[in-house]
């Protein structure tokens, strides 16, 4: 079966049946996707399918054949963070870490449908994943940034 | 002996700067009585910081990272009195092979006790460093200083670099000195909002959390449970499991486990094992062996007497408990998510009769804790199915496992009778703790001695109990700030008027008005739509004032819209940092408060999944405002638990603003949909 990571096509040898999330992180190395609850229930595991969030740890991998799987290593420009990423460290809007490659992504997949969300909007989208430490109002102070530092970013006429 | 370590210590670190430190007892200090019965604190020899050739520092503490954001305080400490940018600084943590040993992160201990012991040492180094080059210039100590990672001579731009005079510095006897440590008012990286120091990290996906660890050859795990923690195993047929590929079945005594080149092979392997348990019934105590209450009271005060319950919870980190072991010639390597990795070590060395120093448990920053990461319990699975399969194994607990076999928070009832005279104090005060826990029992306010009992008593539970973020406090916060409500109901008097009343205590009074000031408590008046309630308390040096408002449906469905904080605990050391604690308490402390039970039936959980136990989400959190007070002249206390204490009973007492009920029992929405 193939998949396309980050833009790579790789080959994997692995029962069709078996979560996305575990190909992932036991038989590709990608880590950042974490195991948090096992029934799609924390949003720790959240990798984008064709730029939409989907919960990994219930997502069986032949369903994600031949679709453009982005996990949080395959975000960032090179050295260059993406803006939810960057927003993410300018509010420091985290605490243990744990929960935040699954909400970076999943504010990702918010931004791309919903360029300005509102603030019930971000919590409402965002409803489905789990921070445990409680920072939830940071992590929606940094998707607002990120939302205005694309949208400045777009305006711009480089990338007209 | 006492050289001999030192040389240990030398060698492990190559040479450069040592420090030696006396720890104090107060280290020692605990909430919950796991006092290391043989354990010596290194006293003799702790290597707390190293410079090396090129002037980069190492500090070592036993102390752990699970997101209270200590690795970035600690470092701001070292820095600060190094007089060094913080990048310059690199904390190993939690490791017992190049930590020096220390009980635990928990109680709160760490700003306290150990950021002076840290600071101690730097500074003590900072000025060996200027004794170093004062002995080499000739200059007078005086008209040096140590900046930047050199010694300079009065404003001259050329020094000496830190890493040639550490490397000229015998460091052998230089013996931490706590008399030249920065007083808060002066210093310069501390109290600023240094970012989390591996927040990049984070956000990339780039930290390898003790479940992301791969090694050569890994193998990973699985164990067999039984139908609940304590159940005997009868039989376990695992001739099927042992007949497939890449699978290793190990049995030892009631231990069953296998080991599988995958996660899925592992599962399989696993649900192929007949298994016969024998059960055994949970021993509890009712609570109504619980004596009688009450004293003798002044004959014309208004007696209050109500009872109060809270439920067990879970403490739910992200991460699982987690572990990835190695044997090699016989010794144990384990990598653990744990807030005592020399605790773990003391239990694999008891579970697999070894020496613990043929044992290393490191400590990767952790997925969180929150008081429920203290036992070592699958690092030992860990290693005992590395040590049957003969290769390295991970072994990640599910969801379910982390509810059912690690611990809860304990449930309790709480008896309150009291009495109030014609002045509205409080004149007498009969508080009896059944089974919850005596953290946070003594009530802060001014009460005769004389006139006041505070008791726990203890209790057998079906479910195994421990630590949890603020232990007890928040039972025995939840049971007070709401009798003091009652009280202040029942004689007619405003809750905050009735408080200030009652205080002396002028920092628990300071966050109260900064609290209520701002949330402009004398303005909001109570509908049967809308509530407002307040709370304060003091636990482990901080003191905290709540103020929520709530908006609350026809058909009693509440929702916290607001909440005000105010928060002291001495001088402050990363004011961002403090904030995001103090809102994350609350956060957490909301779930408990609103919704948050482990139910369970003969000490099986009932709920042991994320789809059945309910734990905050972002639409649950309300605007949440943290006011800081910052007292300078106040040794900084911990904050990663009293913040949790107020939020409680603030909304049970903004509950009751709003309807009239009293709902005396945690989690507060089952228990006002019963009401």
């Amino acid at each position: 079966m193939d998949l396309t990571i980050n833009g790579q096509r790789r080959s994997i040898h692995s029962d069709p049946e078996r979560p996305l999330l575990w190909v992932l992180r036991n038989e590709l190395d990608l880590t950042g996707a974490k195991y948090g609850c096992g029934e799609g229930q924390c949003g720790a595991c959240t990798v984008l399918v064709d730029g939409v969030a989907h919960r990994s740890c219930i997502t069986p991998v032949y369903t994600v054949a031949g679709r453009e799987i982005t996990t949080i290593e395959g975000l960032a420009d090179g050295e260059r963070l993406h803006p939810v990423q960057q927003a993410f460290l300018d509010c420091d809007a985290m605490q243990c870490g744990y929960c935040t490659c699954g909400m970076v992504l999943s504010a990702v997949a918010l931004l791309r449908k919903s360029p300005t969300p509102s603030e019930t909007e971000i919590k409402q989208k965002l409803d489905g994943n789990l921070c445990r430490c409680g920072t939830y109002n940071r992590i929606v102070a940094a998707v607002h940034k990120a939302a205005g530092v694309i949208q400045a970013s777009n305006k711009e006429p480089h990338h007209a | 002996m006492l050289e001999l370590r030192r040389r240990d210590f030398l060698k492990t670190l190559g040479g450069g700067l040592l420090v030696m430190m006396t720890a104090e007892s107060d280290v020692l200090a605990q909430e919950s009585g796991r006092r290391s019965a043989n354990e010596e604190l290194p006293t003799n020899v702790a290597a707390w910081l190293h410079i090396a050739p090129d002037g980069k520092i190492t500090a070592f503490t036993g102390k752990v990272e699970v997101g209270q954001n200590i690795r970035t305080s600690l470092t701001q400490a070292v820095a600060d009195e190094l007089h060094v940018a913080p990048n310059m600084v690199t904390l190993v943590m939690g490791d017992t092979a190049r930590t020096p040993w220390d009980m635990g992160t928990f109680g709160s201990r760490t700003t306290p006790t150990m950021a002076p012991e840290m600071r101690k040492m730097a500074a003590t180094a900072r000025e060996a460093l200027i004794a170093q080059a004062a002995k080499e210039t000739g200059k007078p100590k005086d008209h040096l200083r140590a900046w930047n990672g050199g010694v300079f001579y009065a404003q001259s731009k050329i020094g000496t670099p830190y890493g040639d005079l550490a490397s000229r510095i015998d460091w052998v006897g230089v013996i931490g000195n706590a008399d030249v440590v920065t007083a808060p008012a002066h210093w310069q990286v501390a109290g600023t909002d240094l970012p989390k120091i591996n927040a990049s990290e984070m956000v990339t996906g780039k930290h390898k959390f003790v479940s992301d660890l791969k090694l050569p050859g890994i193998l990973y795990g699985r164990v067999l449970r039984g139908p609940v923690p304590g159940a005997k195993l009868f039989s376990a047929d695992t001739s099927a499991a042992a007949k497939m590929a890449g699978v290793v079945v190990v049995r030892d005594g009631d231990f069953v486990g296998v080991a599988a080149i995958d996660e899925r092979a592992a599962e399989k392997a696993l649900a192929s094992i007949e298994a016969k348990w024998e059960e055994k019934a949970a021993e509890v105590t009712s609570p109504s062996a619980f004596g009688a209450v009450g004293s003798g009271r002044p004959k014309d005060a208004t007696p209050v007497r109500s009872s109060y319950q809270v439920a067990y919870i879970a403490h739910v980190p992200l991460e699982p408990r987690a572990a990835v072991a190695e044997w090699q010639d016989g010794k144990l390597t384990v990598s653990t998510g744990t807030q005592r990795p020399f605790g773990v070590r003391s239990e694999l060395a008891a579970a697999f009769a070894l020496p613990e120093t043929d044992i290393h448990v490191l400590m990767p920053d952790t997925g969180s804790g929150y008081g429920g990461k203290h036992s070592g319990e699958c690092a030992i699975e860990a290693a005992r199915l590395a040590k049957g399969a003969g290769k390295p194994v991970k072994l990640i607990w599910t969801r379910e496992e982390e509810f059912q076999w690690a611990y809860v928070r304990p449930q309790g009832n709480i008896h309150v009778m009291s009495a109030v005279d014609a002045n509205g104090k409080v004149v007498s005060w009969n508080f009896v703790n059944w089974a919850s826990g005596p953290a946070g029992l003594k009530s802060p306010y001014d009460i005769d001695e004389a006139q006041r009992t505070e008791k726990f008593l203890e209790a057998k539970s079906p479910l195994r109990e421990g630590s949890y973020r603020g232990l007890a406090s928040t039972a025995n916060h939840f049971a007070r700030e709401s009798h003091m409500d009652e009280i202040a109901a029942q004689i007619g008097m405003d809750p905050l008027a009735f408080r200030m009343n009652n205080l002396k205590n002028e920092r628990l009074k300071a966050v109260l008005s900064a609290a209520t000031d701002k949330f402009e408590w004398s303005k909001q008046k109570a509908t049967a739509s809308r509530g407002f309630g307040l709370a304060c308390g003091f636990d482990k040096g901080g003191n905290i004032a709540c103020c929520v408002e709530i908006a609350v449906s026809p058909s009693r469905q509440v929702k916290v819209e607001r909440v005000v904080a105010a928060w002291d605990c001495g001088a402050i050391v990363n004011p961002n940092h403090l904030r995001n604690q103090v809102e994350g308490a609350i956060v957490m402390g909301l779930g408990g408060a609103l919704f948050e039970e482990v139910e369970q039936a003969n000490g099986k959980i009932q709920n042991p999944r994320l789809s059945q136990y309910r734990v905050p989400r972002f639409t649950d959190v309300p605007k949440i405002d943290v006011i800081l007070i910052d007292r300078k002249d106040v040794p900084s206390a911990g904050a990663g638990e009293t913040p949790i204490v107020g939020i409680a009973p603030a909304i049970a007492n903004a509950i009751f603003s709003a309807t009239g009920l009293r709902i005396r029992s945690m989690p507060l929405l089952p228990a006002l949909a019963r009401a």
